[in-house]
């Protein structure tokens, strides 16, 4: 049972590193590296690849994104164009293929941003309020390591981060 | 000789960016308030002149039969061809990881943003009728007639605002770890604006995973829109059958003009924002060297395809338009043509000199001299093909009214407006990317040196 919550905010990301690679190691009995969240203040490749595969399904959203744009931009255009059938086209195509393809393209990306970008806001999961373990200090300089454990497996994950240098340990209760 | 310097100081600490950046967001000092004011008054001229015209019609504009588009066309060209170098320009070096558009590229966007605010308002105030400019949206009319979608005006209106749309959304996202600092170090109002827009970013890594995938894709997306967006303006020319506009290599003519003159507005902004934030850490001459020599390549571009349109037009058949390209030359409008030829062609080899790269001031005095090139450049599409056509009745000389000009000169006032407050409420350096700027050189240095260390012959053996 998962009740505790704990922040150890480290100096670099070399002492985070050291911290994550022990815990993936189960070094502490019962946490697992699913149980950790990483904050920093940069974007980090690397170091996010000791916390194991995660994956992100956002390219997903922008394919359907794009698709949309493809299909109904086509269909929009196709359909309003349709409507001049009753009048007389004097020979040119009622539903004319180039410029439909200018205009199909520019949907193509308007959707496909668009879709990017509610995908972004919807996988990130922005708009959460901020739990109290949040630290200001992590949008300066610092690296946080936040772990959901059970109680009892408190002071040895303190004692793990003791050991890389931890500058600051905040826990708290989310029963 | 000179020696080459680092981007930026690797050693530089992460808190210090912090206090840096932040640092300009505080209140401003009197020349920012001088500034605004310019600006203000500028757009004030702009709003008399339009409260004018949209009283008596366009009359004292000027613009008649065969000038039918005119200063405000030009200057719409000229500010979507602005536009493009924020918007594309950090696309492109974002994904081919060139870091040195870091410390640069923020404002560099908004510019793009509020180029193509400015440029949006044109063809509103061109048509005259302001009121009816709802025609031109893509939706079915009373009597069931919808806008002709064979035009490349509707293209136009699909294109710009695809990219003003996508542009906002690339500045905003590349935004979002930012107002989470500045959430973290405000207070007042600014909290609360910050914490608003901020949409709870924390920075962790399922957050950081997502940005990183949404942002190259983004940057994926605008690389060719932007690219298409000139196009369909070129188009809105080149598929007439005016001489002088119906060239096969107008869009990528238009393509390169503007990011000419967008490097160039790059430059001069680069220049102003180093001086008043006293950005010297950041905004460094060897950035500011990379940035000119990427505005010589394109200047070069453009100069090659300028070359290319006067070549084939003399050596082709087509009568009309190789009396226009004399015209030109020589005609009223010869002091325009051979000003921008020489602010856009000759001046750009400034730029190839180091000792030039390097001086912040003659950097700034440049790019005032492209941007008038490109000006120029704009003005010379539009007003000698109509005033030079097919039919040599119509020829007739026509030069812009105070009514245009006061407009003209006042979206360079509104675009000041923009740009000066957006400096002043969001950063204009990206704090986290500059970070991570420093982070990745500092460990290349460190990893060159262990490598060096492990490499270094024994001397001592060997003696």
């Amino acid at each position: 049972m998962k009740n505790y919550r704990i922040l150890g905010l480290f100096n670099n990301f070399e002492e985070a590193f050291s911290a994550l690679h022990d815990i993936r190691a189960s070094k502490v009995p019962g946490v697992t590296i699913d149980d950790v969240t990483l904050n920093s203040p940069i974007e980090h490749p690397e170091i996010e690849e000791v916390l194991g595969d995660r994956p992100c399904h956002l390219p997903k959203f922008t394919l359907a994104g794009a698709m949309f744009g493809l299909v109904f931009g086509f269909l929009f255009l196709a359909s309003a164009q349709a409507t001049f059938l009753v009048q007389p086209q004097g020979g040119k195509p009622v539903i004319p293929l180039p410029s439909n393809f200018v205009l199909v393209y520019e949907m193509i990306i308007f959707f496909g941003v668009w879709a990017t970008f509610f995908a972004f806001l919807f996988l990130s999961r922005l708009f959460r309020k901020r739990h109290n373990l949040y630290s200001e200090k992590v949008s300066l300089d610092q690296i946080g390591v936040i772990v959901e454990l059970d109680k009892s497996k408190l002071d040895s994950l303190k004692d793990l981060f003791k050991q890389h240098k931890v500058l600051e340990i905040r826990e708290e209760d989310i029963r | 000789m000179i020696v080459s310097e680092k981007d930026i100081n690797e050693q530089i600490k992460w808190a210090q960016i912090n206090t840096d950046v932040l640092r300009s967001l505080e209140n401003p000092r009197k020349a920012y308030w001088v500034a605004l004011f310019i600006c203000f008054a500028m757009f004030s001229c702009a709003v008399v002149a339009e409260v004018y015209q949209y009283q008596v019609g366009l009359g004292p504009t000027n613009l008649n039969n065969p000038h039918m588009w005119d200063m405000y066309i030009a200057t719409f060209v000229f500010w979507i061809g602005m536009s493009h170098s924020g918007t594309l320009l950090s696309a492109i070096l974002h994904i081919i990881h060139a870091d040195w558009r870091k410390p640069i590229y923020r404002f560099a966007e908004a510019m793009t943003t509020f180029s193509l605010l400015t440029a949006g308002f044109f063809p509103m105030i061109h048509l005259g009728r302001v009121w009816n400019l709802y025609w031109v949206l893509p939706y079915v009319s009373d009597r069931g007639h919808w806008p002709n979608f064979r035009s490349p005006l509707a293209w136009d209106a699909f294109a710009i605002s695809t990219y003003l749309s996508a542009s906002m959304l690339f500045l905003f996202i590349g935004m979002i770890p930012d107002l989470a600092i500045c959430r973290d170090n405000t207070t007042g109002w600014r909290k609360k604006l910050y914490t608003a827009i901020s949409l709870g970013w924390t920075g962790n890594d399922r957050q950081w995973r997502t940005f990183r995938k949404t942002y190259l894709l983004m940057a994926c997306f605008l690389i060719p829109l932007a690219v298409s967006v000139h196009s369909i303006v070129s188009s809105d020319f080149a598929v007439s059958i005016m001489p002088g506009w119906h060239i096969t290599s107008f869009p990528p003519y238009f393509v390169a003009g503007a990011l000419y003159s967008g490097c160039a507005a790059i430059i001069t902004l680069f220049v102003l924002l180093r001086y008043f934030f006293r950005f010297e850490e950041y905004m460094t001459t060897a950035i500011m060297e990379k940035t000119a020599k990427l505005t010589f390549a394109i200047a070069m571009v453009w100069t090659y395809l300028n070359l290319i349109e006067f070549g084939a037009t003399w050596y082709g058949h087509n009568m009309y338009d190789k009396e226009l390209l004399i015209a030109k030359a020589t005609g009223p409008y010869a002091w325009v043509f051979w000003t921008m030829i020489f602010c856009g062609m000759v001046v750009p080899f400034a730029l190839a000199v180091q000792k030039f790269r390097r001086h912040m001031p003659t950097m700034f005095v440049v790019s005032l001299f492209l941007n008038l090139s490109m000006y120029f450049e704009r003005w010379m599409i539009v007003a000698p093909t109509l005033s030079m056509s097919h039919q040599s009745h119509q020829w007739d000389v026509m030069w812009p009214s105070i009514v245009q000009w006061a407009i003209v000169f006042g979206s360079f006032g509104w675009f000041g407006i923009l740009f000066l407050i957006f400096v002043k409420v969001f950063p204009s350096i990206s704090m986290y990317e500059v970070k991570e700027m420093v982070y990745h050189r500092k460990r290349e240095a460190e990893l060159e040196g262990a490598s060096a260390a492990t490499n270094k012959p024994n001397l001592e053996g060997a003696s």
